[in-house]
């Protein structure tokens, strides 16, 4: 099953490898991985995809939790929180199939970012599955690159991390 | 006044209480070195940083204190790596400090250079790299703060030679604030409370005692918690010392070499307190038949040991500190009940006594050849009950543990969780620096002793009289008992074809040695060595296929003991 964590640690000089070694030497999955600063500058958080069942997501968290430079593990297994992923895709446009990029771009309410005459590049966001289908839709057309953010996740409700429990 | 990092570490140390440290010079500590000879600290220099390390190590098992091991760069840091990786699985507080190249010079393949924090990461608690002199003294701070607190373990700190060489104005931090690190101290009242409960229904307890009763210095409370409920005791390899052997209670090992007993115990039981263990593969042997009938309360201050390898009924996170004293009350509040629980508990012990009387721990004692569990229990005979047994790794390791009678905590010095060759000799040195005037042992055998040899050199230098046990099979023995049990009897590579004089190497470094090759010699070598000032290695040429058993195949249940070859 898949789970999305947050992770919360230390803005400090390798933490990543802390963090991303953990999941490898204990044979954990990382399907994906995002990390930035956060507000508060000495803290950068984590969003992490794993696939695990239950047991596995408990050790994760535990380990996660036992390194010195992670102060906060969220797990949003039962939590409601909105994801979102980031997509920019460089796509075929040759003469014929330039306006049918376009059509599906507007569908998905993705934007033009860069634009050649052989090549549209297309920058979008949303849900994995939404990221998914628009990907699937441009793959006849010719998919020359792609790049994913991987999710990040966002807790729902008023209240922040901080004071979240 | 302004200090330099170099001085600013060992100032640091001085204020952490350490007064002796174990280490091998190189360039990039030689700033270290030249302050040392200003420091009232001692420093003894061992003949490799392995050894350095180990003897760290064992200087922190027996005292309780964090020890403290240094290296230089590159070579002298990657030496330390399989004494870092031994005291982590045994949870050891410890801080090693590996001088680094300067930090300009970091990344660039610069000479004696490599990634001590990339390699340490894996097998360390925390480890530091220190960029900037300002911060060496709460570094440092916070190193020992980690390494002794929650479930201890070894902190590295990799300290660049122009941060030795920068300076600041010197502080030491009184406190230490890290908001990613809350060791849980004290135990959730209600899983005690239900912890309470469960012992005074079970009818057939078993307590299950691992190294954490040791790192916590437990003995005392355990013991008044285990005559409470009278319930029968068990220990890893790690908690060995903590409860003492010839208590009636006592059950011995567990596991892979533990007694029939122990194991049928907790086979039989219906309810598990693992006390600071990890239920290790070595002690459980297949999951799927451990304890199949028993409830498991499992105390541990590390969360991630608890449901790590087997289900849990009652996890209690907690230093046993707290939950000892606390849940001895708690069972203790209702007399009447207790009572009631401990007669009904009689026919358990009775089974455990019928056990016991079925398949003690025995050899066959032969007028020929010396037995090597034979020369343990004379050694068990003929020394001091506070007297420090360190061992090695291998069969000897594990006669140890099941014949010599350990009655006092902190004296079985032994690389459990790594199970590392080469331990022993270092260990002993360092337990003997720390209790100079103690009896101090390595058990040892001819493999493992090869390991680390050159310590001797060490011990004669520091006239650090530790007494060696080589039980010389010339074999790597345990391989080689697997290799007679389950490979056919195919003894690849493990024969020691060439056969050592280990009397003439203990003389070339300046020690003693002595020889029994005969049953009636083994009492009078140990007398001998014992009386002798000074280190002298004691030969025991044993007979060469003995056994360890009883035996769990890898991969069986506790119930599938191989009791006789
Ligand atoms: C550093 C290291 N290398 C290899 C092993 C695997 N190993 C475990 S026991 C053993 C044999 C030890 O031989 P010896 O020290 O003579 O002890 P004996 O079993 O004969 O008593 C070996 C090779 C190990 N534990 N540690
Ligand atoms: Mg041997």
């Amino acid at each position: 099953m898949k789970h999305t964590i947050s992770v919360l640690v230390e803005n400090e000089f390798g933490v990543l490898p802390r963090v991303s070694g953990l999941f490898s030497g204990r044979g954990f999955n990382i399907d994906s991985l995002s990390v930035a600063p956060t507000l508060d500058e000495s803290i950068s958080r984590m969003t992490i995809v794993t696939t695990g069942d239950d047991r596995i997501l408990e050790q994760i968290t535990k380990q996660l939790n036992k390194l010195i430079d992670v102060i906060k593990v969220i797990d949003f297994t039962d939590q409601d929180f909105v994801e979102r992923e980031m997509l920019m895709v460089k796509v075929t446009a040759e003469a014929e199939t330039r306006a049918e990029v376009l059509r599906i771009a507007d569908i998905f309410r993705a934007n033009v970012v860069d634009v050649t005459p052989k090549s549209y590049s297309l920058e979008a966001t949303g849900t994995p599955q939404k990221i998914n289908a628009l990907i699937e839709l441009l793959r006849p057309l010719g998919l020359k690159e792609v790049v994913r953010s991987g999710p990040i996740v966002l807790g729902r409700g008023a209240k922040g991390w901080k004071n979240s429990e | 006044m302004k200090k330099t990092g170099s001085q600013i570490l060992l100032e640091c140390l001085r204020l952490e209480g350490v007064d002796t440290v174990f280490g091998y010079p190189g360039g990039t500590v030689i700033n270290i070195y030249d302050d040392l000879m200003d420091s009232p600290i001692k420093h003894i220099l061992n003949r490799h940083e392995q050894a350095a390390v180990h003897a760290a190590d064992a200087y922190a098992r027996v005292s309780g204190k964090v020890g403290v091991a240094i290296a230089t760069s590159g070579p002298g840091a990657t030496n330390t790596v399989t004494g870092i990786a031994t005291a982590y699985m045994d949870s050891i507080p410890m801080v090693i400090i590996s001088g680094q190249v300067p930090t300009p010079l970091i990344g660039n393949d610069a000479f004696q250079e490599a990634d001590m924090i990339g390699i340490t990461r894996p097998i360390t608690k925390h480890n530091y790299l220190v960029r900037d002199v300002k911060d060496l003294a709460r570094i440092v701070k916070q190193a020992f703060y980690i390494a002794r607190t929650g479930r201890p373990g070894p902190v590295l700190i990799d300290l660049p030679k122009d941060v030795q060489m920068d300076s600041t104005t010197f502080e030491y931090p009184e406190t230490v604030e890290l908001r990613g690190y809350k060791p849980t101290v004290a135990a959730n009242p209600r899983q005690l409370e239900k912890a309470a409960k469960m012992i005074l229904a079970a009818r057939k307890p078993v307590v299950y005692v691992g190294g954490g009763a040791t790192l916590s210095d437990m003995s005392d409370e355990l013991l008044k918690f285990v005559e409470a409920i009278q319930a029968p005791v068990t220990t890893t390899l790690m908690g060995m010392a903590s409860f003492p052997k010839t208590h009636p209670l006592s059950m011995g090992m567990l596991g892979m070499h533990g007694t029939f007993y122990a194991n049928m115990a907790v086979t039989n039981s219906d309810l598990l307190i693992a006390l600071g263990a990890r239920f290790d593969d070595r002690v459980t042997g297949k999951i799927a038949t451990f304890a199949p009938h028993a409830k498991i309360i499992h105390v541990d201050v590390d969360p991630t040991s608890i449901k790590k390898n087997v289900r849990v009924d009652l996890p209690v996170v907690g230093m046993l500190e707290d939950v000892l004293p606390r849940l001895t009350e708690k069972v203790q509040r209702d007399q009447g009940e207790l009572k009631d629980t401990v007669e009904a508990t009689q026919p358990w012990r009775d089974q455990i006594v019928e056990w016991k009387e079925q398949h003690p721990m025995s050899y066959k004692q032969t007028k020929s050849t010396i037995k090597p569990q034979y020369v343990i229990e004379k050694l068990r005979e003929l020394t001091e009950d506070d007297a420090i047994i360190a061992t090695e790794v291998g069969q000897h390791q594990m006669w140890t543990a099941q014949f010599f009678d350990f009655s006092q905590p902190r004296t079985f010095v032994t690389s459990g969780g790594l199970g590392t060759m080469g331990f022993g000799l270092p260990a002993a040195l360092g337990a003997q620096a720390a209790f100079p005037e103690r009896q101090v042992i390595d058990i040892s055998g001819d493999g493992s002793f090869q390991m680390n040899s050159q310590e001797l050199a060490t011990l004669v230098q520091y006239r650090l009289p530790v007494k060696i046990v080589i039980l010389n099979n010339n074999f790597l023995g345990m391989v080689r008992q697997w290799q007679q049990l389950f490979f056919d009897k195919r003894y690849s590579q493990t024969c020691m074809e060439l056969p050592i004089d280990f009397v003439k190497l203990a003389e070339a470094y300046g020690a003693t040695g002595l020889r029994a090759t005969k049953v009636e010699e083994v009492g009078d070598v140990i007398k001998k060595a014992l009386e002798t000032p000074g280190p002298v290695i004691m030969e025991f040429k044993v007979s060469r296929e003995e056994n360890v058993l009883p035996m769990v195949p890898a991969g069986a249940g506790l119930n599938e003991m191989v009791l006789a070859s």
